[in-house]
């Protein structure tokens, strides 16, 4: 009997369910069973936190710093000095980019103090006309990458610049510009450094992990305190969530050379230097690139939440627009941010690939051309902005500068469509909401919230011992005992419970599609272009078409969610069925098996621990997701972290929240990345 | 030490390895120590070590092709860049040209390897975002040699390997056999006295393989190399090597010339190889030649003494008198009889039946 239940898994399963049901029925809510909740035991960490945080900011190391205005020696704290120091620099370097594009007076400050720049008032910058920047982008991609490239940035910059979004997308446009390329810069340092150190990779793994978990919005708290609110502060909480894949990526595409490579390096007599920035990075920038384009991605998705910490741009006033619900505006706004990610990407990838032509001698003109090109372009754009005063007198040169929201617009089509769509499908999209929200979730959110803490436990470690033995269970033990030692396991409950809703509706529409797209070519090369384009889009730009649909409900978060957590599904489930090796396929095509037994015997067991990858990182799209829902009105643990944003002593519950967070994440990451590499284990398949 | 100074300065071997060893492991060191220079492979791996050379010593003359022929794991490939010091020995002495490099730092290193060495890989080791002609010419580039500079050089050498015209292909738009002839240009680029070749051809084709030989053994008399030679191949080794050193789990069974190894295996594990080598393809007249003896009665046609066996054999074998074996300048060396032939080529096989016979 008990010889039974070691081999079969499924027994031990039913067990553990039996177990858990037992469970769950015998223990009702009270305040005082233990069984029931655990008491809060760490709910003075983030007091703890927050204290030690002011004192380390506020009192330690004072040092002696001279002030300028007083003209005397004044006492300050050395970090925040140094923070100020590094916020100096940083805003420095974007009001520069921004005052290129947009013209101001910031920059020559810097230079020169206000005093001298109020008596000189010519002392001002006057900026570009978008024409010249629209333009000397254009010849850039054409530069890098041919006509394609130039056509691309030429429409873009035009739609930019003709819908009247070019104020806020160049202020965009100079924090990206800053943020990426420090994030890019960082991430390759740090993971060369861990390339080259396994205990640096031991510390930054780890790290790694929970970076990619805690939710963006935990960042922004700790970053406001140290470095306060503006633009900076949204640049510096951009690099810290942008760094990460860039360090994993660098560092898996270094592993993954072959020692050889390295090695003819050395023997061409390469220093370390050389080694490192003629070879092994160039090498190894496949993944490198593929690192750089995370970082843009991240940049941008970045661009809402860092304007919740005072960073101008396209983000805030999306953010406004997604509160007034003026869906048209926000689609022309969400357009503006996708289209910089795709320039931005497609440029830097061009650029990375550029080739140099060695045996052409080229004359001045020829060597010269762009510059010339953009000369052309600069004298040109001026003309027509100095003529542009004459045609446009009353005050709009709309050959210099299109205001914010002057443009062409077509945010009364949009507007007009979504009124379409609420007269005519009112009752029908009400009704379904309705039934949605009564019939499904609120039970399943109900039935989470009954689920006393000792039935939580036994089933999520239970699992985790079944998968994994003892290791495992207390590694998700661990992570569990964390949430349910804060005072919000509630909280942290509704976010499973709406984690696990779109998590088991994603991946299971993920697999489906994904298998069936898999069958043909054609199809599946249409659904990984589908996956990589919607990869692209910064997340919380699904939330607008369904709250155009849906409105401020659980309803509108959830298929956010859904969508947007089906990118990973459907893609693992693809790769992994194309990565189901030729010879096996023919092996069951020549022992005769139909369609649905190949699928069922063959396909499916082999691109199984692939799958389960994509599960998880279905898993951590959705939790991200699910926060940042907390925008349209959510009760979980997201909107807690968005309420400690404007509480002045909300880095300590903001923190351990983000880490209540990624304890979920990574309790489900620890299973099922087990599981993984038992069954590719057990396939051969490593 | 005494032999050492005796030798003239010409005659000073261009490598040479005195009791080389390496061994994998985190105490690889202290064990060494222990065992007084008798490393007994299983002993160290039960202690958690990998031996990878075992007390290796020879010398490579300069203009010398010495191949190091070996199985998977036999230790050959970690031998090969202990002397181009990719790893670090774990104890013995290599010298380049009179010079310790286990002694040398990283700058002296650098120094050698930009203008003493070159290195062919077997997975080519091409860096796949240059093309051919900037991988040619990256060694100078390191160097700091002129763009221009470099790209001339590095255009004389597509031309010496024969990919002319294709000097802006990128590595993964050619063939396996042209990605190695780059490999190849890179590692002469330098114009290096030492050329160190792992498995270059290992990776390539049968038909492609020989024309690749046939390749490096036209380069090899143009230019006059020292080389050290990798190979699992042991009739690439017996075509190419002026000496082939054999070598099984990190030792060196048996070093010597191709005929010697062929005529005279020292070792079981050697003599396995040569079974089922064709000898006729392989030795020269000279190694199976009697000494010249002009009191005889001599066929009036003579052999070269460089000819391959199988290429006379006819004229050798139809005849019977003795032929005069003559070298290039065509003095009479040796001679060489029918019966010579046919025991060298059967010899081994006969002798063995007539002792199971008695």
């Amino acid at each position: 009997m008990i010889e039974l239940f070691r081999q079969r898994k499924y027994l031990q399963f039913i067990l553990l369910l039996v177990i858990f049901i037992i469970l769950y029925q015998s223990i009702g809510p009270s305040e005082t069973n233990v069984l029931w909740r655990f008491p809060p035991l760490i709910k003075a960490f983030p007091i703890f936190i927050n204290d030690s945080i002011s004192y380390l900011m506020f009192e330690w190391w004072p040092i002696e710093v001279y002030d300028p205005d007083i003209q005397e020696y004044e006492q300050k704290p050395l970090v925040s000095q140094f923070t100020r120091m590094i916020s100096g620099f940083i805003l420095f370097m974007i009001e520069f980019i921004r005052e290129i594009m947009l013209g101001g007076v910031k920059t020559i400050v810097t230079f020169s103090g206000w005093d001298w720049a109020t008596a000189n008032p010519w002392a001002k910058w006057p900026g570009l006309p978008w024409t010249v920047v629209a333009g000397g982008a254009t010849i850039l991609g054409y530069a890098l990458n041919g006509r394609g490239l130039a056509l691309l940035v030429g429409l873009s910059t035009s739609y930019i610049a003709l819908f009247g979004q070019w104020e806020p997308s160049m202020q965009t446009l100079s924090f990206v510009l800053v943020a990426a390329p420090v994030s890019v810069f960082i991430g390759l340092w740090f993971g060369v450094w861990a390339f080259r150190s396994k205990r640096i990779e031991a510390i930054l793994n780890p790290l790694l992990n929970m970076a990619q978990i805690v939710p963006h919005f935990s960042y922004l708290i700790p970053v406001m305190v140290f470095f306060g609110i503006g633009d900076h502060a949204g640049a510096i909480a951009t690099v810290i969530f942008a760094t990460p894949p860039m360090v994993r990526l660098t560092l898996l595409g270094l592993k993954k050379l072959p020692p050889e490579v390295a090695e003819s390096g050395v023997m061409s007599g390469c220093n370390n230097w050389q080694l490192l920035t003629k070879v092994l990075i160039p090498t190894a920038r496949r993944d490198i690139l593929i690192g750089v384009n995370q970082v843009i991605m991240q940049c941008l998705a970045m661009v809402v939440l860092a304007s919740l910490i005072g960073a101008k741009g396209l983000g805030i006033h999306l953010l406004i627009a997604l509160n007034q619900l003026k869906i048209g505006i926000a689609i022309e706004m969400g357009i503006c941010i996708v289209l910089i990610a795709i320039v931005l990407d497609r440029m830097s990838l061009a650029w990375a690939n550029k080739q140099t032509d060695y045996f052409s001698n080229p004359t001045f003109t020829e060597k010269y051309k762009y510059l010339l090109m953009f000369g052309v372009v600069f004298i040109l754009g001026i003309m027509f902005a100095y003529i542009g005063t004459f045609i446009f007198p009353e005050g709009i040169n709309y050959l210099y500068l299109i205001p914010h929201n002057k443009g062409i617009s077509t945010a009364v089509f949009w507007q007009s469509g979504v009124d379409w769509i609420w007269d005519t499908f009112f009752f029908s999209l009400k009704a379904f909401n309705e039934w949605l929200t009564v019939e499904v979730l609120m039970p399943v959110k109900a039935a989470y919230l009954g689920m006393p803490v000792v039935a939580t436990f036994t089933l999520a470690m239970g699992v985790g011992f079944i998968v994994g033995g003892i290791r495992s269970a207390l590694i998700v033990g661990g992570f569990l005992m964390f949430i349910a030692l804060t005072e919000w396991w509630d909280r942290a409950l509704i976010t499973a419970y709406l984690m696990t809703v779109s998590v088991l509706i994603a991946g299971f529409s993920g697999i489906v599609v994904g298998t069936l797209c898999a069958q043909n070519p054609k199809s599946t090369r249409f659904i990984l272009t589908y996956c990589d384009t919607f990869q692209t889009f910064p997340s919380f730009i699904y939330l607008i078409p369904v709250m155009m649909l849906f409105g401020v409900t659980d309803t509108s978060v959830l298929i956010a969610i859904i969508i947007y957590a089906t990118i990973p599904a459907l893609r693992y489930t693809v790769e992994g069925l194309l990565s189901v090796p030729e010879s096996l396929q023919d092996a069951g095509t020549m022992s005769g098996v139909g369609r649905l037994q190949r699928w069922l015997s063959i396909e499916l067991p082999m691109s199984f621990p692939h799958m389960a990858l994509g599960i998880n990182q279905t898993v951590v799209f959705a939790l991200s997701m699910v926060i940042i829902g907390a925008m349209i009105g959510t009760d979980d643990l997201g909107q807690l972290i968005l309420g400690s944003l404007s509480d002045r002593n909300g880095v300590g519950n903001g923190l351990i929240l983000g880490i209540c967070v990624a304890c979920i994440g990574l309790a489900i990451d620890q299973i099922l990345r087990t599981w993984a590499n038992q069954r590719k284990q057990a396939l051969g398949l490593n | 030490m005494s032999m050492q100074n005796a030798i003239s300065p010409s005659d000073e071997p261009v490598i040479r390895c005195d009791s080389v060893y390496k061994i994998f492991g985190n105490n690889a060191e202290s064990m060494l120590k222990k065992a007084n220079g008798v490393v007994d492979a299983a002993k160290f791996q039960a202690a958690g070590c990998i031996v990878g050379v075992n007390n290796a010593s020879f010398d490579i003359h300069a203009g010398e092709l010495l191949i190091i022929m070996g199985l998977s794991g036999s230790g050959k490939s970690t031998l090969l860049r202990c002397i181009s010091r990719l790893t670090d020995a774990t104890a013995g002495k290599i010298f380049i040209e009179g010079e310790d490099i286990l002694t040398m730092n990283n700058k002296q290193l650098i120094e050698l390897r930009r203008n003493k060495m070159g290195m062919v890989f077997q997975n080519f080791a091409l860096l796949p975002h240059k093309t051919v002609l900037e991988n040619i010419a990256f060694p100078l580039q390191v160097k700091g040699v002129s763009t221009q500079e470099s790209v001339k050089k590095a255009k004389e050498m597509v031309d010496l390997v024969s990919l002319t015209g294709r000097e802006d292909y990128f590595p993964r738009q050619l063939s396996g056999g042209q990605q190695q002839r780059v490999g190849i240009a890179r590692s002469l680029v330098i114009e290096p006295d030492i050329w160190f070749l792992d498995e270059p051809f290992s990776a390539l084709d049968p038909l492609i393989r020989k024309e690749m030989q046939d390749e490096f053994l036209r380069l090899q008399s143009v230019l006059h190399k020292t080389i050290l030679f990798v190979t699992h191949d042991f009739d690439e080794a017996l075509r190419l090597a002026d000496r082939i050193a054999i070598m099984k789990d990190g030792i060196i069974e048996q070093l010597d010339t191709p005929a010697n190894i062929v005529l005279n295996p020292a070792t079981e594990y050697v003599r396995k190889f040569t079974e089922e080598v064709p000898r006729e393809k392989v030795l020269k007249i000279e190694s199976v030649m009697d000494a010249f003896d002009s009191s005889e009665s001599m066929s009036d046609l003579t052999v070269q003494n460089s000819a391959i066996i199988e290429t006379v054999a006819e004229v050798i074998l139809s005849s019977s008198k003795p032929l005069t074996v003559v070298d290039d300048a065509g003095k009479a060396v040796g001679t060489i009889t029918a019966a010579k032939i046919v025991h060298v080529l059967f010899g081994s096989h006969s002798t063995q039946r007539s002792e199971n016979a008695s």
